[in-house]
């Protein structure tokens, strides 16, 4: 379990000081895929940082299965590192040696011997699904096999935790895809939670289990991913769930009842519920907003339907709308 | 200046010249450039690894007044003129090698001039490594030393081997200048022929030695560096 107290991280630059971070408590329990997820600028990098103490907090603690890290001295720190492992947006391979021995060079900082850790790289080379590649040098391949081939060295020493900082930002959208699944196998097979900082939401949505949302340094809100889909509530959040700015905006100029349909999850994209609506209760509903997503068979996301200003109408609407699970109702005013 | 430069004695006797003396005055510049490189590689570059790892931002930050006074010295021996420098450091010549004239000595001022420069050339080469890389290192659990010996120096090979050379073709020049002081190889024959005994033809000789050496340490330079870059697909 990873537990992160109070932190806040300073820089200070020639002038002033420039706050990345403040105050973050976040709890990762084993096992987990956890997103930390912000626009850029946020504080995600740092923040992932400050796990493995590549940054020092200012102030707070980084707590890994009840160590406090930060106050531990540097060469047991390196121990630590060990452990907590990290893949990067550029792959950062060494460039001047073979994949294998790229996979090889954590084991060989740690002073494991020569034959054993060939041995660890050839049996990583194989999760990764590049055993022919052992003896080709990065510049040879391309931007996913690469970042296998960080993936591989980064699980070498066996770590307990691994730290992916923007690790499918520099890759298309297919190969994001593939990188995931290998992720999502590591976590599964080799019980590793898995850190992922992005600023993606596709890459939220494909694979994590939790997700933070960091805006301007701070934690805006954090849970489930599926309940922040459904219901984002803060702005930062509604700006990453809905990307392309198409925030809810309710018409004030209409005089119309307008309720908001939260799908938390629904098994409702096989179902017209809207056109049943119509038919079982006579109730025309006006779409004035709608921005739903498929994650798996389920629908996240929430609409906003206008109805006539009848009382009657609306409960009746309420009702039958509620009888669907995971469906959640409230009704909203002008001014929302 | 040049009139009798192709007379019939002139070229017999340079001939004679390049067949008695130019074979060993090539071996003696070839020498004196090599052992002078190595010994300049030898104090430059642990010079060049501190000016990049001791930086405040460095992996291994050393105290500021230290690196200032690195930073100055170096500065101090690139701006003294090698034909004085050699001059200054004969007394020390005498107490290295015994004797402040003769190739053997000549190789002394030629180290001291050649290291602070071999020492910049190395840190421009340690500073196109990409940080992210070191960082990289850093998240494996890398000791400072580890990320020197493991990350900085191998992979700058190529950009190391390219710098060397540059230190080479350099020293060579300067080992030339040494003839004045007694170092021995094609600056002396040149020096001793053309400038003192007006037989350019001999000093022309010795110059496209020269030049050839030159071109010949270039390309082997050349040659290593890219052979040896894994970032180009070969």
């Amino acid at each position: 379990m990873i537990e992160i107290k109070n932190l806040s991280k300073s820089f200070s630059t020639a002038d002033k000081q420039i706050s990345a971070l403040e105050n973050i408590n976040l709890t990762i329990q084993d096992g987990d895929i956890y997103g930390i997820i912000g626009m850029s600028g946020a504080g995600k990098s740092t923040l992932v940082r400050c796990i493995n103490m590549l940054e020092q907090p200012t102030e707070g603690s980084v707590i890994i299965d009840g160590q406090d890290i930060g106050t531990l001295k540097e060469t047991e720190l390196r121990k630590i590192r060990r452990n907590v492992t990290m893949i990067f947006q550029g792959f950062n391979l060494l460039m001047q040696r073979n994949c294998l021995d790229n996979i090889c060079f954590p084991l060989e900082l740690a002073g494991v011997k020569k034959s054993d850790a060939k041995k660890k790289a050839l049996e990583l080379l194989n999760i990764v699904e590049l055993p022919d590649k052992a003896n080709a040098y990065p510049a040879q391949l391309s931007g996913g096999q690469q970042q296998r081939i960080a993936i591989a060295r980064a699980l070498a020493t066996n770590p307990k935790v691994l730290l992916c900082d923007e690790a499918t930002s520099a890759l298309d959208p297919k190969t994001t895809h593939s990188i995931l699944e290998l992720i999502r196998d590591i976590n599964k097979r080799l019980k590793i939670t898995v850190i992922i900082i992005t600023h993606q939401m596709s890459v939220v949505e494909d694979i994590c289990t939790k997700v933070a949302i960091l805006d301007e340094g701070k934690i805006v809100e954090e849970g489930d991913v599926s309940a922040i889909f459904a219901n984002p509530k803060s702005n930062a959040a509604k700006r990453l769930v809905f990307p392309d700015g198409s925030n809810e905006v309710l018409l004030n100029d209409i005089k119309q009842r307008q309720l908001r349909v939260v799908f938390n999850g629904a098994l409702a994209a096989s179902e017209p519920l809207i056109t049943k609506m119509a038919i079982d209760e006579n109730i025309a509903a006006n779409i004035l907003y709608a921005s739903t997503r498929c994650i798996g068979e389920k629908v996240y996301g929430s609409m906003i339907l206008g109805f006539t200003d009848d009382d009657e109408i609306v409960s009746r609407a309420v009702n039958y709308l509620e009888k669907n699970n995971n469906i959640v109702i409230e009704e909203v005013n002008n001014n929302v | 200046m040049f009139d009798n430069i192709l007379s019939s004695e002139a070229i017999s006797e340079a001939l004679k010249i390049l067949v008695e003396e130019m074979p060993f005055g090539l071996w003696e510049t070839f020498y004196v450039t090599v052992v002078s490189t190595i010994a300049s590689v030898i104090i430059g570059l642990p010079l060049g690894v501190l000016l990049v790892a001791g930086e405040k931002d460095g992996i291994l930050p050393l105290p500021k007044a230290f690196m200032h006074i690195l930073n100055v010295l170096i500065n101090l021996l690139r701006s003294i003129p090698f034909l004085i420098l050699m001059i200054m450091v004969f007394p020390l010549a005498r107490l290295i090698v015994g004797t402040s004239v003769g190739t053997t000595a000549s190789i002394v001022p030629l180290v001291i001039a050649a290291f602070p420069f071999v020492a910049r050339l190395i840190e421009s080469s340690l500073r196109e490594i990409n940080p992210n890389i070191i960082e990289a290192a850093q998240s494996m659990g890398a000791s400072p030393f580890q990320i020197i010996t493991k990350v900085m120096l191998p992979e700058s090979v190529p950009s190391l081997i390219s710098n060397i050379t540059i230190a080479i073709t350099t020293i060579l020049g300067y080992t030339a200048m040494s003839g004045i002081i007694g170092g021995g190889g094609l600056g002396k024959i040149a020096i001793n022929y053309g400038y003192y005994r007006y037989k350019y033809l001999v000093m022309l000789i010795a110059v496209i030695l020269l030049i050839i050496l030159v071109q010949v340490f270039q390309s082997i330079g050349t040659y290593l560096a890219v052979k040896l870059d894994k970032r180009i697909k070969h």
